[in-house]
């Protein structure tokens, strides 16, 4: 079943598209993460789905009704800020009851529900402090806490781990997705973090200056990606983008890059001469850095890095000779003037 | 070590400097007439027994009890309009009107620059047009003119520095317009709207041109304006009640101004 559906959904601000024509449909159930970098539209796209925005055209529907028009206090859509926006004046209890005292749940259902939200996040033994008393991951609980004492319709997450400390944040995720597995509640989840969307997701939207370049699992985002912009973006480090002629554009994960190979390797799709600029240890895999002494047809230096295991040390040093191929099976190809993905078939050996 | 003496020695000069005449008031109000007046005596020490007749007088010979009786009403009234009118005028300029509102509150600041003496004129006729000059409510209704825009500007400041993700919060949450503010934003602004509460109070209590040219009749006069022309007969100057009766009102303000000091200091940086 649908829960959200986005039709067309356009924002405009005087000249600039900050939402420019976004097509986006949620299952119920699902953890969708909004990827893209800071200004790309995807926070103004998130507030569109709470009501804190107009749109400028295009629809938003939820569970079938256009809610286009419906305050954001009548839309069943609970919001975590980034900086979780805790009501300063009031306990964690009543921080957590308010959305129920607001919207006139009945009194005797509130220790129940109140139960549930707090036993399920652990912040049972914070009722009685003030927002102020707590530590950046206490707060982070109070507030999903806060967002699910309602049962709401849609989860609606403006980058939550952003706030805390590098530290916790890979043990917040965790919970976060497993709290998610246990409510099933349907999630839009927006960051610019791709470690957060891959890991949390079960799709995501890529998204860059206000337009959705490509929606799917993590596996596909890497494994496929749909054009230029998703290629450069997805990956740490991203994959090398080689020009191959006037028209094409191959890609190639840096894995996938292979560094002066002993035997043979058939049907080779990119072989460079490359300068090694510096190494990289990384625990448990090495980077290579280099330059392609090849330069692109306009002229610019060509940046290339290969992923090589940590078991085998690379024998490289700065300013090395060495050569770097890649097969034709691995590399994406791509339309160097639309950016578009372009199928192998189409590609002349 | 030499840095802390001369700090400690500036702190102690500039403490002496602003208490000694407050300390030279408070002598005076306890002084038999024969020793103020006498000459060659030193005036900070009494040297006859201090006595009480002149708190007696001010408050049983002179008409000092009404002032305080009519300071306080049009302080209270002047607060509350005061209040009633500039809290929800800053909350909207803060949040209701996009930019341009929060852009106002300078210009809003400019109007409480112009000058009362320039003012008073135009409005001791409105004020005689509505049939209540020579009353306290005539300070009830023009004052506000001089507090409102200063609270509402002071305020748009406090209001401003609320995270606006708070009012998001509130209205995901299920509140509306109306229970955002007074449920979520108001609390937030407690100590601004103290602060506005205690300024508004003393400016309706130190001003005198309208006090003075508004009302005439002597009971119905408020401190500003009574204690002067009461307690000043021709060139007879009854120092020990002028000092009594200033006291009474410094003394209690200047420690409530302390208790808001911070939040006011605060309001002003967050307004500016």
């Amino acid at each position: 079943m649908t829960v959200l559906t986005l039709r067309a959904l356009e924002k405009h601000y005087g000249s600039i598209k900050a939402v420019d024509h976004v097509d986006l449909q949620l299952e119920s159930g699902e953890f969708m993460a909004i990827l893209g970098p800071s200004g790309s539209g995807k926070s103004t796209l998130m507030r569109l789905v709470a009501g804190l925005e107009p749109p400028t055209s295009g629809d938003i529907i939820v569970d079938g009704q256009s809610v286009v028009n419906v305050p954001p206090q009548h839309r069943n859509v609970a919001m975590v800020f980034q900086s979780f926006a805790l009501y300063p004046h009031m306990t964690v209890r009543d921080n957590i009851l308010f959305p129920l005292v607001s919207r006139k749940v009945p009194k005797q259902e509130h220790e129940a529900r109140l139960q549930k939200a707090t036993s399920m996040l652990g912040v049972e033994n914070l009722l009685d402090r003030r927002p102020s008393r707590l530590s950046g991951g206490q707060q982070q609980r109070v507030a999903l806490a806060r967002a699910l004492v309602r049962d709401p319709e849609l989860f609606v997450f403006d980058e939550p781990l952003s706030a805390l400390d590098a530290q916790i944040r890979s043990r917040a995720r965790a919970e976060l997705r497993e709290l998610h597995d246990q409510t099933r509640i349907t999630t839009l989840y927006v960051t610019h973090d791709q470690v957060e969307a891959m890991g949390l997701a079960d799709r995501v939207a890529v998204i860059n200056e206000g337009r959705l370049h490509q929606v799917g699992t993590p596996q596909e985002l890497y494994n496929d990606p749909a054009d230029l912009f998703v290629a450069g973006f997805i990956g740490n480090p991203p994959m090398n983008l080689i020009p191959l002629d006037e028209t094409m554009v191959a890609g190639l994960r840096p894995e996938h890059m292979l560094v002066d190979p002993e035997e043979d390797v058939p049907d080779l799709l990119i072989d460079l001469a490359v300068t090694i600029e510096h190494i990289e240890y990384l625990g448990s895999e090495w980077l290579a850095h280099g330059q392609a002494r090849a330069v692109t047809s306009n002229g610019q230096q060509l940046h290339v890095i290969a992923r090589l295991p940590a078991s085998a040390h690379p024998g490289l040093v700065s300013g090395q000779e060495c050569r770097m191929v890649g097969q034709r099976k691995d590399v994406c190809l791509f339309d160097r003037a639309s950016g578009k993905r372009q199928v192998q078939a189409e590609v002349p050996a | 070590m030499l840095r802390k003496i001369g700090f400690y020695c500036g702190i102690g000069f500039l403490t002496l400097f602003s208490i000694v005449p407050l300390l030279w008031a408070l002598i005076t109000v306890f002084k038999r007439n024969s020793d103020m007046y006498s000459v060659g005596t030193v005036p900070f020490f009494y040297n006859e027994p201090p006595t009480l007749e002149h708190v007696v007088f001010l408050f049983t010979e002179s008409n000092f009890g009404l002032f305080l009786q009519n300071s306080a009403i049009v302080g209270i009234f002047v607060v509350l309009i005061t209040m009633v009118l500039s809290i929800p005028a800053a909350f909207s300029l803060a949040r209701l009107t996009g930019s341009w509102g929060e852009r106002s509150g300078m210009a809003i600041f400019l109007v409480y620059l112009i000058p009362p003496s320039l003012l008073f004129i135009p409005m001791y006729q409105i004020v005689v047009w509505l049939g209540i000059a020579n009353t306290i409510w005539s300070l009830v209704i023009v004052l506000p003119t001089i507090t409102v825009p200063f609270c509402t500007w002071l305020l748009l400041g406090f209001f401003r520095s609320v995270p606006r993700s708070l009012d998001e919060a509130a209205m995901l949450d299920g509140c509306g317009q109306f229970t955002t503010f007074y449920r979520v934003l108001l609390p937030q602004v407690w100590p601004g709207v103290g602060a506005c509460a205690v300024f508004a109070f003393s400016l309706s209590l130190g001003n005198y041109i309208y006090a003075a040219t508004f009302i005439t009749r002597s009971a119905a006069r408020t401190l500003s304006a009574g204690v002067p022309t009461e307690l000043i007969r021709g060139d007879v100057f009854f120092w020990p009640e002028l000092m009594a009766a200033t006291l009474v009102v410094a003394i209690p303000l200047a420690i409530v101004y302390g208790l808001f000091f911070n939040y006011l200091v605060g309001g002003f940086k967050n307004a500016t």
